[in-house]
């Protein structure tokens, strides 16, 4: 397991250092203009390359490539330069962080509570009228865009329910509305595999066993068939990540959270190539960890799987 | 006990001297056994013909299909991008409510919303068709190699781990930052991610299926390589490439409308259903003005949801394991 562990995040610090180069090349390709600031139209020509020579954009393209790893390992992600000029990334991210952060675990912990207590429910009922709408509702939200019913929720919702449109740090019901839209996308996946594990577990033939030599029917769902529905619902940790970045950057910008995923949005908007870079390279890295944890949680809910090659392969 | 009606006591009632006589090859009777009218393509429009929600989606959408491209064409349309200016007070006709005129209303420089939508959805099914075509040709080459061609394994393994590692929205922003925004940008970048779900189970298939005994016999046989992968090895794998590119419309739909939120979508000179929730999106807190963001966002979903219910309706029934 160890080794295997070292073998694995040896793996993705090269998938990051691969990502970290092609962010970084491709934004070389960007127009200059975004490094300038915003009063590049009054400059003059000689001002223009002095800055871009004192950013160190005149060196050859290797050069500034290793400049950039090491600044990297040092923590140090450049400066802004419309956003918030002459601030370093890493002081403004800082301050983001915390937010997205939360917002994004208390979303995964949302959607992990309703959406296993939905799958349960429809396997258990199946057919039934539970089941047709939980079924309705995964349809709906894994086809309409999600910029379109985050939007409906935001517009609706506050005002039928008398909650603030827009997010403030100090009034508590505004933190309600965007992390139950973050977690809705996550609870439809989460019910959906859910059920599906369910529904194939109930029908094998160990379940059949056990029923027959007369177990409880509670005593079979908790000790036999949530034991094992458990392993797929680890494996999809690592979407659901995927998924909450995604989602983060929309909603936070929708209820003007202080998170990085508005940032984003904000930084893109300005074309602040530095801070850009910068969080790209920060929901990479945070993309890959899910990847690795969603491993490991899988090997600890389910002891017959094993991450080390063994032998016999092909 | 009774043979054909006829009651018998002893055991050797019914034998007679015909039942010992060789029996004739006819060939009807032998075309018989081994014949069976199963069709593929039958079977499966059959089974999902079986699912009315689905089956009518299927003619809705052939419905909304057929309209956007005839639509230009009907008598009393407008022009998606003419301003209009009202005749009476020489104005633009700025936010118009839904009439007899402008059956769903202007925007706010004086546009016709009805024909925006239309026109908007045929732009954004372009880039779906786009995307999922492109998305089935590169992904299934792709994963039939790497499922088939041994050397290759380890290579494309690598390259998959590293695009899947960075989540898919990023490498979107990342493409449309960097490329100007348009119709092609945004099915570029589409595409960059889309083919990785579709090669991964193409290979995954491949692998499963390339040992079986009969592919060990066409190998054997010495056919080509390229032979056994389109005919032995592909019409494995239909109800799931159905299924990828059903759902790369709604995703297209999806991944269009957020772009243009963050800013990196189309220009607002091209009509699309990004644009048009966009601007709806400004001004949803007028309340009298909320048809601009009702209308797009009902017409979205109804796209997105068909779509994505006759994709899988289709790969359930396209699988042959659900072929009664």
């Amino acid at each position: 397991m160890i080794k295997y562990l070292f073998k694995r995040i040896g793996q993705s610090i090269f998938t990051l250092l691969i990502i970290i180069t092609v962010v970084f090349l491709l934004l070389r390709l960007m127009p200059e203009e975004g490094y300038l600031g915003t009063n590049a139209d009054k400059m003059s020509d000689i001002q223009k390359e002095t800055i871009l020579n004192n950013l160190g954009l005149r060196d050859p393209i290797i050069v500034q490539l290793g400049k950039f790893y090491k600044n990297i390992v040092t923590g140090d992600l450049g400066k802004s330069i419309t956003y918030r000029p002459d601030v370093k990334v890493s002081t403004i991210l800082a301050q983001k962080i915390p937010y997205s952060l939360c917002f994004g675990l208390v979303a995964i912990g949302l959607a992990l509570v309703f959406g296993v207590s939905m799958g349960i429910i429809m396997a258990r009922s199946k057919n039934s009228i539970f089941d047709k709408l939980g079924t309705g509702y995964i349809v709906i939200i894994n086809a309409v865009p999600a910029a379109v019913y985050y939007l409906v929720i935001q517009l609706y919702l506050t005002n039928t329910l008398k909650l603030p449109i827009l997010f403030d740090k100090s009034n508590f019901m505004s933190w309600i509305l965007p992390a139950i839209s973050m977690s809705l996308g996550n609870t439809a996946g989460y019910a959906m595999w859910m059920r599906r594990y369910m529904v194939d577990e109930l029908n094998s033939d160990y379940v059949k066993l056990a029923r027959a030599k007369g177990l409880s029917e509670k005593n079979i769902m908790v000790n036999h068939v949530l034991r094992n529905a458990f392993v797929p619902m680890a494996q999809y940790l690592p979407a659901s990540i995927l998924y909450t970045i995604a989602g983060s950057i929309y909603i936070e910008s929708l209820y003007s959270i202080p998170g990085m995923g508005g940032l984003l949005v904000d930084a893109i908007q300005r074309q602040d190539n530095p801070l850009v870079q910068g969080l790209v390279i920060i929901y990479s890295s945070l993309g890959i960890l899910g990847l690795i944890l969603g491993d490991i949680a899988m090997t600890l809910a389910d002891p017959r799987i094993k991450l080390e090659k063994s032998g016999g392969g092909r | 006990m009774s043979i054909n009606g006829k009651k018998i006591d002893k055991l050797g009632d019914n034998i007679s001297d015909s039942l010992f006589e060789f029996a004739q090859f006819d060939n009807k009777e032998a075309e018989k056994t081994g014949y069976s009218n199963y069709s593929y393509w039958k079977s499966t429009w059959n089974s999902f013909i079986k699912h009315k929600v689905a089956f009518l989606l299927l003619i809705l959408v052939i419905g909304i299909l057929a309209f956007t491209m005839i639509q230009p064409f009907l008598p009393y349309q407008k022009s998606p991008t003419e301003i209009y200016i009202n005749a009476g007070t020489n104005l633009q006709d700025k936010n118009v409510a839904p009439s007899a005129e402008f059956w769903f209303g202007t925007n706010s420089i004086g546009q016709d919303l009805w024909a925006r939508i239309w026109s908007g959805t045929r732009t954004s099914l372009l880039i779906g068709f786009a995307v999922g075509i492109f998305e089935a040709i590169v992904g299934i080459f792709i994963g039939a190699l790497w499922g088939y061609v041994r050397k290759l394994d380890v290579i494309i393994t690598q390259i998959y781990n590293v695009i899947d590692n960075i989540p898919t929205t990023i490498i979107l922003i990342l493409m449309t930052y960097i490329l100007r925004p348009s119709i092609s940008t945004i099915i570029f970048a589409l595409c960059l991610t889309g083919w990785l779900q579709m090669a991964r189970f193409v290979r995954n298939q491949i692998i499963i299926i390339r040992d079986r005994e009969y592919n060990l016999a066409s190998r054997c046989l010495g056919t080509p390589t390229r032979r056994i992968i389109f005919k032995n090895l592909l019409p494995y794998l239909v109800s799931v490439i159905m299924l990828r590119m059903a759902l790369a419309i709604p995703t297209a739909i999806g991944s269009e409308v957020f772009l243009t939120y963050i800013g990196l979508g189309l220009p607002v000179s091209i009509p699309s259903l990004g644009n048009l929730v966009n601007e709806g999106r400004i001004l949803m807190m007028t309340p009298t003005l909320r048809y601009q963001l009702n209308f797009p966002s009902v017409v979205i979903s109804i796209i997105t949801i068909a779509f994505y219910v006759i994709g899988n309706t289709f790969a359930d029934a396209a699988d042959p394991k659900n072929h009664v």
